[in-house]
């Protein structure tokens, strides 16, 4: 899933501090499950809210709504009967839904109530961890099932380097050496000749570096 | 027993302080209550297991947001006691009403007043 979290709330009390009526809109996916934009967040983002202007004296309207995504057109279009009466959008979407609700419904301001951060695990409840980077190159089969590229510092493709240590990086001693982690799941699958077989350059230009991607399948596209 | 404590506390009974949500607590004070306090079983002797950990949690969010608003989160507080300490119950509502005095009443409460 996508991991955001959330921003401060002063950081969003100032972004609508000025309007009159605004609306909070929450998305029921991964912003869900990573604690910071689903509906409890967006009812207690409103809450606070309220108080904070009731507090200042200022008018301030506050109105909630959770879509079942805001990165897919038939969802972010329930709002479209709605969404004049607003000043602005407050949206706990993570960035992909805060910038399709911006193209759908350009002439309302909008602002994002999280900080989206990457592809990643729910490690335990409270603890999440990025495993993808979306390099449209996916290497898994030769590494084991652990990603280098999202997991190593360095993004090595042939690893360690000098820097693992007792099975940690020299980036932080909490973090995983993902090169240990490859050799040892390699180990155990019986497959560590796998480990001797250098790996070719990458190409990198299905990752971020080639621009901004798109993937078109026509088979399905209508 | 017939302890006696403030009658300016209104009880919400419910099943284990687990149920206790962040909203419930922040909503209690959007609609005007001074302070809000959360009594739960003593830690590790939970039913649920960590019912009243989690309920924890929830009192120091709130205590937190309410901070950033500016309604104070001294004004809510968490109580671990057992089900055979009455007289401790007491102490606590007495405790706590007499804290939220010091404070006086809720700022929401005042700038609803005032807007109305």
């Amino acid at each position: 899933m996508i991991v955001a979290d959330k921003k401060p709330i002063e950081e969003i009390i100032d972004m609508v501090k000025g309007y009159q009526k605004i609306l909070i809109a929450g998305c029921n996916e991964c912003v869900t499950v990573c604690e910071a934009g689903g509906k409890k967040e967006v009812g207690v983002l409103a809450s606070a809210l309220r108080m904070y202007f009731m507090n200042e004296g200022t008018k301030m309207e506050i109105d909630e709504i959770t879509l079942e995504r805001q990165c897919d057109h038939e969802y972010l279009e329930e709002i479209r009967n709605s969404i004049d009466q607003y000043d602005a959008v407050v949206s706990l979407a993570c960035g992909v839904g805060v910038q399709f609700m911006a193209e759908k419904y350009f002439g309302t301001p909008l602002y994002p109530g999280v900080n989206t951060c990457f592809m990643g695990v729910t490690e335990e409840r409270g603890v999440w961890s990025e495993r993808c980077q979306g390099c449209g190159q996916c290497i898994l089969g030769r590494t084991a099932g652990i990603c280098p590229i999202s997991r190593c510092a360095k993004r090595l493709l042939n690893g360690p380097c000098g820097g693992s240590t007792k099975g940690k990086c020299e980036i932080s001693k909490d973090l995983d050496c993902a090169w240990q982690l490859i050799i040892d799941r390699l180990k155990e699958l019986d497959r560590l000749d796998e480990y001797e077989e250098i790996a070719p350059i990458k190409d990198w230009s299905t990752e971020r570096a080639g621009g901004p991607r798109r993937v078109v399948r026509e088979d399905v596209r209508q | 027993m017939r302890l006696k404590y403030p009658d300016t506390i209104r009880i919400i009974r419910v099943p284990c302080t687990g149920k206790v949500d962040l909203l419930h607590i922040l909503r209690a004070f959007e609609k005007g209550a001074d302070g809000v306090y959360v009594v739960g079983c003593m830690e590790g002797d939970c039913r649920f297991d960590n019912g009243n950990l989690r309920a924890r949690k929830r009192v120091a969010q709130a205590q937190a947001i309410l901070d950033k608003v500016g309604v104070g989160g001294e004004r809510v507080k968490m109580f671990n006691l057992s089900s055979g300490e009455g007289p401790r119950f007491a102490e606590y509502a007495v405790e706590m009403t007499e804290k939220i005095e010091e404070m006086g009443p809720n700022p929401i409460k005042i700038a609803m007043q005032k807007a109305a």
